[in-house]
């Protein structure tokens, strides 16, 4: 588990130098780009804020496409919640550090002692490594080039599938992943970034129904 | 980027995660507790596939499908996801 949390958080922390990159050049301030690595804390939301304003779009297309991209933390969330535990504040500071790679591993451990050390683990690397990242980006440091020519774009989409694998051993879990995978393909085109996957949790959905109507018949 | 827009925009991304984790024991009926179980079969692979199949609003093939397929192999023969992870980086840099 701390290898595979180590692992991703370094290419996030790649990530985050190549937005810190990103977001000097669009004109941001090096405070508000930490700003927005600390507080907003979402990486795609963040990349597709900064990309509308490098675009020279208007801020309020900014800010409403990097939403769309962040409401699939809610579906996180939602999954998560019975994990996470605790009280008030310990829930309130862990729903910050939700996001895809904290849910992936968290949402993937066979236990929930596990879900629960993977998920504040993860959160912790993941945080230090994305805002040292940033930092790093934003004070100048372009020698480190842009994550895209290293490959790295593809580093996530390898370790989603790593990690959802073993629940994809079920058959329930299998049909809702081909049809989430086939409702998003479908939806790319149609609607804004964000949408498709958050669409996909429709496969869960009716997938679930299914299998509760025939537990309780 | 005014000061404005990133307050909101840390504002609104924090209520969607809070939703989510608060919303839990609130706005899921007990019989949707099982999709809820389901989301991340649904949604992560899901995500990987957008995030390698498309740009923007267009559908793309590129290298990175290459290195999705060296990726789902490797997950099939049970490789570490480490070794995953680097072998579809480093195809993806190679080509």
């Amino acid at each position: 588990m701390i290898r595979n949390a180590i692992a991703i958080s370094v290419a996030v922390g790649a990530f985050g130098v190549s937005f810190g990159v990103l977001a000097t050049s669009a004109e941001l301030s090096v405070a508000q780009a930490m700003a927005m690595s600390l507080l907003v804390f979402t990486g795609a939301s963040q990349f597709a804020a900064v990309s509308v304003v490098a675009a020279g779009g208007a801020l309020s297309a900014a800010v409403g496409s990097a939403l769309l991209l962040a409401m699939r933390n809610t579906a996180y969330g939602l999954a998560l919640a019975a994990t996470l535990g605790g009280g008030t504040g310990r829930r309130a500071l862990a729903a910050h550090l939700v996001v895809d790679e904290t849910a992936a591993m968290a949402l993937t451990q066979p236990s929930p002692d596990r879900r629960r050390r993977a998920f504040w683990l993860t959160a912790a690397l993941l945080f230090s490594l994305w805002n040292a990242g940033t930092l790093i980006g934003a004070l100048g440091a372009q020698r480190f080039g842009d994550p895209e020519r290293l490959g790295l774009d593809v580093a996530f989409p390898a370790a989603f599938i790593a990690l959802v694998a073993p629940q994809l051993r079920r058959a329930g879990a299998r049909t809702a992943a081909a049809l989430g995978v086939a409702i998003a393909l479908v939806c790319v085109p149609f609607v804004p970034a964000g949408v498709p996957v958050i669409a996909a949790a429709a496969a869960a959905v009716v997938v679930g129904l299914r299998s509760s109507r025939r537990a309780a018949a | 980027m005014s000061w404005t827009a990133i307050f909101v925009l840390a504002a609104g991304a924090y209520a969607f995660k809070l939703a989510g984790v608060f919303g839990a024991g609130l706005i899921v009926p007990r019989r949707l507790e099982r999709a809820v179980g389901l989301f991340p079969a649904a949604l992560l692979p899901a995500l990987a596939v957008v995030q390698t199949f498309s740009e923007g609003r267009a559908l793309v093939l590129d290298e990175r499908a290459l290195g999705l397929a060296v990726a789902v192999a490797l997950v099939v023969a049970r490789a570490p996801l480490i070794a995953v992870m680097a072998a579809a980086t480093a195809l993806v840099r190679a080509l």
